[in-house]
């Protein structure tokens, strides 16, 4: 089985060649880029789901206290150049984290906390306040978690940093960590504040 | 003492392999036979070294030695023996052992079973097979090593998951890697064939059965875990396009795609670069899973560890290993020489048009299992890619391929009667209208594309009846001459017959069970009675039960039809306690005909107990034509001819190697 | 729908709430059937944002109970499944559809599938057709010894 291909010119075999090469190189091509993303991909966290009321006013909402507290939360409280709208409940373990570094912005006055309460049961959330200690300037109290779904809450905690248009500038997912504040939060609200 | 051992005999067994990676190379490259014969002595040294390291994790799991981290984290002392075994590979670490358990195995067995391969072939895919081993036992060793001690031993395990102490669900790895690695043996010879320069028939008569023997694994692999969510999730649902499920599917219409190309360059010489790039491919997405369900990189439910620091090492070696074999392709592919010409309408033909639907539909799921990390890396957003979107433009894809299935194994090759072949098929086709149309009639509310379904499977099936019945010369109705025939057939085509006929019996519970599915949610209380297809179902009850390590609510269902009592059906909801974990045991009464399926959940607190009621027609046939598949890919492995393999290269002998494929295709009419 | 139809439906759906997670077959349907019906088909649309390679018809995260009854609050107050679907893109974004959107960010997930069939048919048939136009050129030309082979062989046909 003679392969006669090569006497047929030369030009056309090396054409040939050339594009040959051509579309040999496109498995690598795409390999190179899927392998970019393969590697981006790392750093980021699929199951984070980015919230879409970025620069959006905050839902409408208006909800009550939790029994034996003044004050509950509704849209209209908003008003304050920035302030932080945290999403807990007392069943969330990670809430539990995050706490020590809400009672330090309370302490220092750094920012206004409101609460919102998600699904949970008002005297548990009380019992919780009393224990651990009660950051927050107001409280909503969400028990069906409608609210937080408006807010495209999903997971507890949340804190929403909301401007003085009420306006929902920054969302952050899962516990506030040291890093968080310092890195992101912070500075976010120095300049909020301006 | 053993986890001690088998860590050494991992650092052996990586010593080994970094020999065997290079000296056999070499050797190849210089024509020394001492160097070449390295190669097999060291690939059986491999797999012995660490089949002992596997046997010593299995001790230390046996034994319930919870001073290693691993069988702390994985295993209980109340496990049941069979899934204290099971819990070895159930693990990030343990599976990654049994990864290159396979691995070894394989080359191993190229080395007692590939004794007629030229020796610089066989050095160089043992050389590849070895480099792979390197990277692998190297990952073990330095990122997931499975015989990390912990001091002080804990008194008990922590790992109780019920999930996985279940029969399928515990075989199903085993399976799926026997699949997933043993496409490194096609990989190796790829690479090898293009280190050589040289790709041949006797290449690709070599190359097949490897690649069969894991193409029938990893179909048993994913066929189990199919299975095994659709009786144990509870929503009767088998295919959910998940990313780990994808990294699976991915390489098996790779390797399929392969098969079928392989056989073209075994028997035409041609379509050899298409070949090389296919059994490449195959293993390197076989790679890419590995790496997907171990980075964190993708959302699923099956993901082990999510360790981004693992993931980097995995992309490092997914880069090495896929991005060298495909650089090497780009240099050396062109120069691969292609053989037989043939006209678009030929076998040839039809075998490329099934490389590009498997090749487009491989494609397309990668796309979509890939599109979300790709778009969040782009453009910082999130987008979800379900169901509908893989069923979309699969189910499309799939059509035309099922449909040529029909037509491919009668034409000639070279040179097709396309026209020929659809008059021997007219009969089939009006048959397959026939169908299509009497399954519309029978049930008036069917979707078209249900009709459209089953006019396809019975134009398939009595399609690959049709092909045997030409070969044999069935309708000239010389009974002595067919049966003569009939059993003078190769094996290898036989293996066709059932394989493509599992095809068809597969599309065709699908279609059935999507089509003519009934589903019943409502709550029910004592004495209820609901019907579902034919069949009556009363509600007897609910209690509590309790099991060795749960506590279960377990309804009863007393199943009868036109009031004759067919069976009493009993689901079960089973809460745990460790781990905290709420599992529905469905209890299912599987005919050929259908399945009738129920789930029981939680009481409404007033007596009622809500329940799932589901009939599910031919839905065991999408198994039973996976099986079929596995059936015939071994029939087809069992051919004498894979095991002769092609004699030795002698220039003379090149004449007789072609009088001999001439032969036997005579004598398998056009095989 | 009256509002004190309403009232009761929603009252319903708090009362459902506030019922432990399993709960999620016990959920009241709503009266309706073809309402239910088409709330039961919207569900396996959503996705859950807890158990998230779960449609929100089959998982048993709070989070989803909560969405299926507000589809079929949506649904009972009227709105179409077009409407249904926006109230969750809206908090959720496109993430919360199991079924990707036709949209600017997307034309190449739907896209590419198509896009690669052409080009590997593309690719098929310029190497088919370089392939026939090298074979036909190869074939007409015998070489030396074949072309002796071949006078030989007509000379013994006489």
């Amino acid at each position: 089985m003679t392969d006669s291909a090569e006497q047929g010119g030369e030009t056309p075999a090396r054409r040939r060649g050339r594009t040959g090469l051509l579309f040999a190189l496109l498995p690598v091509a795409a390999f190179v880029v899927i392998g970019v993303f393969l590697f981006r991909g790392l750093s980021l966290d699929p199951s984070e789901i980015y919230s879409v009321l970025i620069d959006k006013p905050a839902p409408a909402f208006d909800l009550a206290p939790l029994p034996g507290k003044e004050h509950g939360l509704a849209t209209g409280d908003l008003t304050q150049p920035v302030q932080l709208v945290n999403v807990f409940a007392s069943w969330c373990v990670a809430c539990r984290v995050e706490h020590p570094l809400l009672m330090e912005l309370k302490r220092n006055g750094t920012v206004p906390i409101y609460g919102l309460n998600y699904k949970d049961q008002p005297q548990a959330a009380l019992n919780w306040l009393r224990n651990f200690g009660d950051p927050y300037d107001r409280i909503g109290s969400d028990l069906n978690g409608r609210v937080g779904i408006d807010f495209g809450v999903y997971g507890v905690p949340e804190t929403f940093i909301v401007n003085g248009e009420g306006v929902i500038v920054r969302k952050i997912t899962g516990p506030i960590t040291p890093q968080i504040l310092q890195k992101e939060l912070l500075p976010l609200i120095a300049e909020m504040q301006k | 003492m053993a986890p001690e051992l088998g860590q050494y005999a991992l650092v052996l067994a990586i010593l080994v392999a970094a020999v065997q990676a290079i000296v056999p190379q070499i050797g190849a490259y210089r024509r020394d036979a001492a160097w070449m014969g390295v190669a097999p002595v060291a690939a059986r040294a491999q797999f012995l070294l660490v089949l002992f390291a596997f046997g010593c994790l299995m001790t230390s799991f046996i034994a319930s030695d919870f001073s290693v981290v691993n069988v702390f984290e994985n295993s209980h002392s109340l496990k049941p023996l069979i899934y204290k075994i099971s819990g070895v590979w159930g693990n990030h670490e343990g599976s990654l052992l049994l990864w290159i358990l396979i691995l070894t195995l394989f080359g191993a067995a190229v080395a007692q079973f590939g004794q007629n391969l030229p020796p610089t072939l066989q050095a160089r895919v043992l050389s590849v097979q070895a480099m792979i081993g390197v990277g692998f036992l190297a990952f073990i060793l330095f990122t997931s090593n499975p015989f990390a001690r912990l001091d002080p031993a804990p008194f008990e395990g922590a790992g109780l998951n019920p999930l996985l102490q279940d029969p399928a669900l515990a075989i199903h790895p085993p399976f799926l890697y026997l699949g997933y690695v043993g496409l490194s043996v096609a990989f190796s010879f790829a690479v090898a064939a293009l280190i050589e320069g040289r790709v041949d028939p006797a290449w690709a008569r070599w190359v097949r059965p490897w690649t069969l023997a894991a193409w029938c694994c990893l179909t048993a692999g994913i066929a189990l875990g199919s299975y095994w969510a659709y009786y144990e999730l509870g929503w009767g649902g088998w295919w959910f396009w998940d990313p780990v499920e994808n990294a699976s599917f991915m390489p098996w219409l790779a390797a399929t795609a392969l098969l079928h190309s392989s056989i073209v360059v075994e028997k035409r010489d041609a379509l050899k670069s298409w070949t090389v790039l296919l059994a490449i491919l195959a293993f390197s997405l076989s790679l890419l899973g590995t790496f997907l369900v171990r980075s964190g990189v993708l959302n699923s439910v099956h993901a082990f560890a999510s360790d981004p620091a693992r993931g980097v090492f995995i992309l490092a070696f997914l880069v090495f290993v896929v991005g060298g074999s495909l650089t090497l392709y780009a240099i050396r592919a062109p120069s691969l020489k292609g053989g037989g010409l043939f006209r678009p309408i030929s076998r040839e033909g039809t075998l490329v048009l099934n490389n590009l639907l498997l090749s487009t539909a491989c494609f397309t799921v990668l796309l979509g299992t890939l599109y979300p990390l790709f778009l969040d890396a782009v453009a910082e957003e999130k987008v979800s890619v379900g169901p509908p979107y893989f069923n979309a433009v699969f189910v499309p894809l799939m059509t035309p391929l099922i449909a040529a299935l029909a037509i491919g194994p009668m034409l000639a090759w070279k040179r097709g009667d396309l026209a020929g072949v659809l008059g021997r098929l007219k009969v089939v086709a009006a048959l397959a209208v026939l169908v299509g149309l009497g399954m519309a009639w029978y049930a008036w509310n069917v979707m078209p594309l249900a009709v459209l379904g089953f006019a396809l499977v019975a134009w398939l099936a009595l399609g690959v009846f049709r092909e045997w019945a030409e070969r044999v010369r069935l309708f000239r109705w010389d009974i002595v001459d067919s049966w003569r025939r009939a059993t003078g057939l190769p094996r290898a085509s036989y293996g066709m017959s059932m394989a493509h006929l599992g095809v068809a019996l597969t599309v065709f519970g699908i279609t059935a069970s999507e089509a003519w599915q009934e589903e019943k949610q409502v709550i029910m209380r004592p004495g209820d009675v609901q019907t579902v297809s034919d069949f009556e179902l009363t509600f007897v009850g609910a209690e509590r039960l309790p099991g060795p390590n749960y506590s279960a609510l377990a309804g009863t269902f007393a199943v009868t039809r036109d009031g004759q009592p067919v069976t009493i059906l009993q689901p079960e909801a089973r809460t745990f306690t460790n781990p905290p974990m709420e599992t529905t045991e469905a209890a299912i009464r599987t005919t050929l005909a259908g399945d009738l399926y129920t789930v029981v959940g939680e009481g409404d607190g007033q007596g009622g107990y809500a329940v799932r009621l589901y009939y599910k027609p031919m839905v065991i046939w999408i198994w039973l034509g996976t099986l079929a598949m596995m059936i015939g890919g071994m029939i087809s492995l069992s051919d004498r001819r894979h095991r002769i393999g092609a004699p030795a290269r002698k220039p003379a002998e090149t004449a007789d190697t072609d009088r001999d494929s001439g032969a036997l295709a005579a004598a398998g009419a056009g095989d | 729908m009256t509002r004190s139809a309403l009232a009761i439906l929603i009252g319903a759906a708090l009362l459902i709430l506030s019922l432990p997670a399993f709960a999620i077959f016990t959920e009241k349907p709503l009266a309706d059937p073809e309402q239910e019906a088409r709330a039961q088909h919207l569900m396996r649309e959503f996705r859950c944002l807890v158990c998230q390679n779960q449609a929100i018809s089959e998982s048993h995260a709070d989070l989803a109970s909560d969405m299926r009854a507000i589809v079929r609050e949506r649904i009972a107050a009227g709105d179409d499944n077009e409407a249904v679907r926006q109230y969750f893109i809206d908090r959720y974004g496109d993430w919360v559809l199991l079924d990707p959107p036709l949209n600017r960010k997307t034309i190449l997930l739907w896209a590419g599938g198509g896009v690669i069939l052409l080009v590997g048919i593309g690719l098929i048939f310029i190497r088919m057709r370089r392939s026939t136009r090298a074979g036909a050129q190869g074939q007409t030309a015998l070489s030396d010894v074949e072309k002796a082979e071949l006078e030989r062989l007509m000379r013994e046909q006489g």
